[in-house]
């Protein structure tokens, strides 16, 4: 009896561990293109769980615009050319290679033979071009619609052979070839009818069936449980090999729990139900280091990120608005010497020892010391000088009452609040210490947190605010994604939003150097274009800025590969290299 | 009885001293950072050294290393009693230097250590106490007149008046208040001035509060207003406001003391609450709830224990206030003879 019970709990649990693991990876063909990954080594078999911050809203990934979707399609789908997280330069993806004119207007791609998307489907041209118009189709809307156009025009796609096709842009564009990550090819054999019949929007919805939805990433959708979960498994097709030519990736499963804070994922971290953090805290890396011998956990810093820290003051337009307690402050913000004394006041160092706990950098510019290819390094740094700030505040006319008050030229109370985003603890500390700092020279700061869609709303759409603090950038280390901050018409010149001309001579100027950089391949010559972007502005200070905090991630002692980057998605650009250790394996060693 | 009352009303009276005269008991000014000791764990008084044991209460320096923070024992600061310090108004009367006690620069004093600013907690839980504790005090108060003025008013004159009166109290017990105060928030302007801000809450807590006394008192008074001493007053034509004044009030006391007793650690939980979740005064400005606030990071909650000092503070008050609420209970309930 005994025997018989062992033995049917031996079926169940093979059974189990069967159901549970992803499909076969299939032996490469001789016929198959693949890309080799040579200094890649792992093993089959495990299942990767990875905590995150919200549920995502559509498996679509032309209309996907949120990270949680992006992150997650980015695992289902591939593009011709991607961005190397680590190496930060372009490499090959579902291109085997490509060659640019030499007035870098026409990219010829030759797409790799033999491979299939993940249902087993030949990939070829056709669904290149495909996706293209898709892509450009005006009634999908797609997010990456604006990057294809250029100058008003759409770049042309054009079909040589059944690997070889052709994009000609309307004119020479710089770094054209990072455009192409992000763009992901889609199945034509399964998108077409619903983009002919109009109902391309609502195709790969979060209902749609795991069999209808399928592409060229390393995974493929296994189940989705609203509110719980989505698990990906292997992609018995993909393509691409390790250095002992077994195909990739390594791992059977690989599930994303929606877990909701970043607390709540350091909990789940700690308590063994996921595998791996993106993005962690200073706070909360320093809390784990402090268990990192019990539990043997991978700790990564990787230095700088690429996003930027900044105080904005408002220097929109409110002639159209209601607004004239703030119209009055303007006065201040439109005066460099006003930046100018801000700048100096603050004591950028407490800023990275106090708010990333010495795990950040201080910023005197947009671009950080972690964008080594386009850095500035003759930007100057100039420690914090409550004198300075006075100097010049006294010679742009303010002055202080007796009770040490700072006064302007009429007279009135130099008295302003900062918005900034209330689930940000970061910037609501930076906030305190620069109240501190500014409350030295005799200002009155006041600091509001706002839930992040009223403090959008507010310095996007009604401008209701003195000043904010915010971060952008993160997405690319190319001059081109900072396109629509620095340039007057860009959707994201916060602190002059729609202005229909330059209104000083600076942002003339950069509105010209950015555009020229755009057009120039050479990237000496970029350097230099874009060097005096930085230049004039740290000169001109738009935006104060402060800090930027190193990117700092999390694996547990099992995950083999983890190598993350200081680019977005941070672990999981590799996940078709990450793999499970066996209990008998140590760290490093396969 | 009498004793356990004293000794409740003298630790009450010392509490609430102790929060009027923070300035001076605390050793800094609140909101003064002292961006060197982040998160600097309560400083350690001691009486022993190497040299042995002293009759002087002394501190060393905190030192920051890779293994957080450690005690500079190269050299001693004594504590000094009535030392000068940070420069502020006593009681709103004059201008002083003189704290009660305080360590020579370049040593500190945090008795229950520092914040992520370095800022002293002692310090900020005296002072975030004296917002705390007077918005709850003041809030009770103006929950306590209104409902004893709406209760009077329903009890005494009942009718539609009774019925419309106790028909609102209805709505505001069952108004979501936390929710309801999100709301009013999202109407105020962009910025509020802490003074205001504190107003604000303790109106708001304070009219909220009102509907729960009201009932009670409109019970009393809905009794006493059939006894034969008050049919008595109105058949010899006394006016309503005179039997309201001489018959009706000094039965409603002994009820509007309990429930002062039981509603102000609550309002004061409410502010803390509020304040908690960002409602209340905001930075610089201390407040038990936005000193908590801050352990909503799970880093913190579970690195720093000594940021929880409100949360014993809080408990002492309310154990304090609930201990005395007990007392004046019986007490009015089982009258000791000759009281």
């Amino acid at each position: 009896m005994k025997v018989t019970t062992s033995l049917a709990l031996l079926v169940c649990l093979l059974a189990g561990e069967c159901l549970a693991a992803g499909p076969t990876p299939q032996k490469p063909n001789p016929g198959e293109e693949l890309f080799q990954a040579a200094q890649v080594s792992g093993h089959y078999g495990g299942q990767l769980t990875i905590g995150g911050r919200a549920e995502p809203k559509t498996f679509n990934p032309v209309i996907a615009a949120d990270a949680v979707s992006r992150e997650m399609i980015g695992r289902l789908m591939a593009d011709l050319i991607e961005i190397n997280r680590g190496s930060q330069q372009t490499e090959p993806a579902l291109t085997k290679s490509w060659k640019t004119s030499a007035d870098g207007r026409v990219f010829t791609l030759q797409l790799r033979k033999g491979i299939r998307f993940s249902d087993g489907h030949p990939f070829d041209a056709d669904d290149v071009l495909f996706s293209f118009a898709v892509y450009m189709d005006e009634n999908v809307d797609s997010p990456q619609r604006d990057l294809l156009i250029i100058d008003g025009k759409p770049l042309t796609v054009t079909k040589i052979d059944q690997f070889t096709v052709r994009f000609t842009l309307p004119r020479a564009y710089a770094a054209a070839e990072r455009l192409f990550d992000g763009l992901a090819m889609l199945p034509r054999h399964l998108l077409e009818k619903p983009y002919r019949q109009g109902k391309f929007v609502q195709s790969w919805s979060l209902n749609a069936s795991t069999n209808e939805v399928a592409g060229l990433g390393p995974f493929r959708l296994k189940r989705y449980v609203p509110g719980e979960r989505v698990v990906l498994e292997r992609n018995p097709y993909y393509w691409k090999v390790d250095s002992h030519n077994d195909r990739l990736p390594y791992l059977d499963e690989l599930t994303f729990l929606f877990v909701g804070t970043e607390d709540a994922q350091v909990m789940r971290f700690e308590a063994g139900a996921t595998n791996m953090i993106s993005r962690l805290s200073a706070e909360n890396y320093s809390l784990l280091n402090r268990e990192r011998n019990r539990t043997g956990a991978q700790l990564s810093d990787l230095g700088p990120s690429l996003e930027y820290n900044f105080v904005v003051f408002n220097q929109n337009d409110l002639s159209s608005k209601k607004l004239d307690a703030i119209a009055r402050k303007q006065k201040w913000f439109r005066d460099l010497k006003f930046r100018q004394a801000i700048s100096a006041a603050i004591d950028r160092d407490a800023i990275v020892r106090l708010v990333y706990g010495t795990r950040g950098t201080a910023l005197w510019g947009n671009v950080g010391p972690g964008n080594k290819l386009w850095v500035n390094t003759a930007i100057p740094h100039p420690q914090a000088s409550p004198a300075t700030a006075r100097q010049l505040l006294k010679s742009a006319g303010f002055s202080w009452n007796p009770s040490g008050q700072l006064l302007d030229s009429s007279g009135a109370l130099v008295e302003f609040s900062i918005i900034t985003s209330s689930s940000n603890t970061q910037r609501m500390k930076m906030a305190t210490l620069l109240q501190d700092d500014l409350s030295h020279l005799g200002m009155q700061v006041h600091i509001v947190p706002l839930e992040f869609r009223a403090l959008v709303d507010r310095v996007f759409q009604s401008f209701d605010y003195d000043a904010a603090i915010m971060g952008l950038g993160g997405g690319d280390a190319d001059p081109n994604p900072e396109m629509n901050v620095w340039t007057t018409k860009g959707t994201s010149h916060l602190w002059h939003l729609n202005e229909a001309q330059p209104e000083t001579a600076w942002e003339g100027e950069i509105d010209r150097l950015m555009q020229q950089q755009m057009v120039t391949i050479d990237y000496t010559k970029r350097k230099q274009l874009y060097d005096r972007v930085q230049q004039l502005i740290s000169e001109n200070l738009p935006f104060i800025f402060l800090a930027t905090p190193n990117v700092l991630a999390a694996a547990d002692s099992r995950v083999g590969n983890f190598h993350p980057a200081i680019l977005d998605p941070y672990t999981l650009w590799n996940a078709d290299e990450l793999y499970i250790r066996r209990p008998t394996e140590n760290a490093g060693v396969r | 009885m009498r004793t356990k009352t004293a000794i409740l009303i003298a630790a009450l009276a010392a509490l609430h001293l102790a929060l009027l005269c923070a300035a001076f008991i605390a050793p800094y000014d609140p909101v003064a950072q002292n961006r060197e000791l982040p998160y600097a764990p309560p400083t350690r008084l001691h009486l022993h050294d190497a040299a042995g044991w002293h009759l002087r209460l002394f501190v060393y320096r905190w030192t920051l290393g890779d293994e957080g923070y450690l005690e500079d024992k190269s050299e001693s600061f004594p504590v000094h009693l009535l030392t000068t310090g940070s420069s502020y108004e006593f009681l709103g009367i004059f201008d002083t230097t003189r704290h009660l006690f305080g360590v020579a620069p370049p040593a500190s004093i945090a008795l229950f250590g520092t914040d992520g600013f370095g800022r002293d907690e002692f310090s900020r839980v005296l002072y975030g106490g004296q917002i705390s504790v007077a918005a709850g005090i003041a809030a009770t108060l103006i929950a306590l007149l209104a409902g004893a003025l709406c209760g009077v008013i329903a009890g005494y004159y009942g009718n539609w008046t009774d019925q419309s009166l106790m028909a609102g109290t209805e709505l505001f017990l069952s108004l979501p208040w936390l929710y309801f105060l999100l709301g009013v928030r999202a109407f105020l302007p962009l910025h509020v001035s802490p003074v205001r801000t504190f107003f604000l809450l303790t109106c708001v807590i304070g009219l909220i509060g009102w509907a729960r006394p009201a009932r009670l008192v409109r019970g009393i008074v809905l009794s006493s207003r059939t006894r034969n001493y008050v049919l008595a007053a109105r058949s010899f034509g006394a006016s309503d406001l005179h039997v309201i004044r001489e018959h009706i009030l000094p039965e409603i006391l002994g009820v509007l003391m309990t429930q002062a007793t039981v509603l102000v650690p609550r309002y004061i939980a409410a502010e803390v609450t509020l304040s908690f979740f960002g409602l209340g005064v905001n930075e610089p400005v201390a407040s038990w709830g936005n000193m908590l606030s801050t352990l909503q990071q799970y880093s913190v909650l579970v690195s720093y224990a000594w940021l929880l000092a409100p949360v014993g503070a809080l408990i002492i008050t309310s154990v304090i206030y609930a201990l005395l609420a007990d007392v004046v209970q019986s007490r009015l309930e089982f009258p000791h003879p000759g009281n």
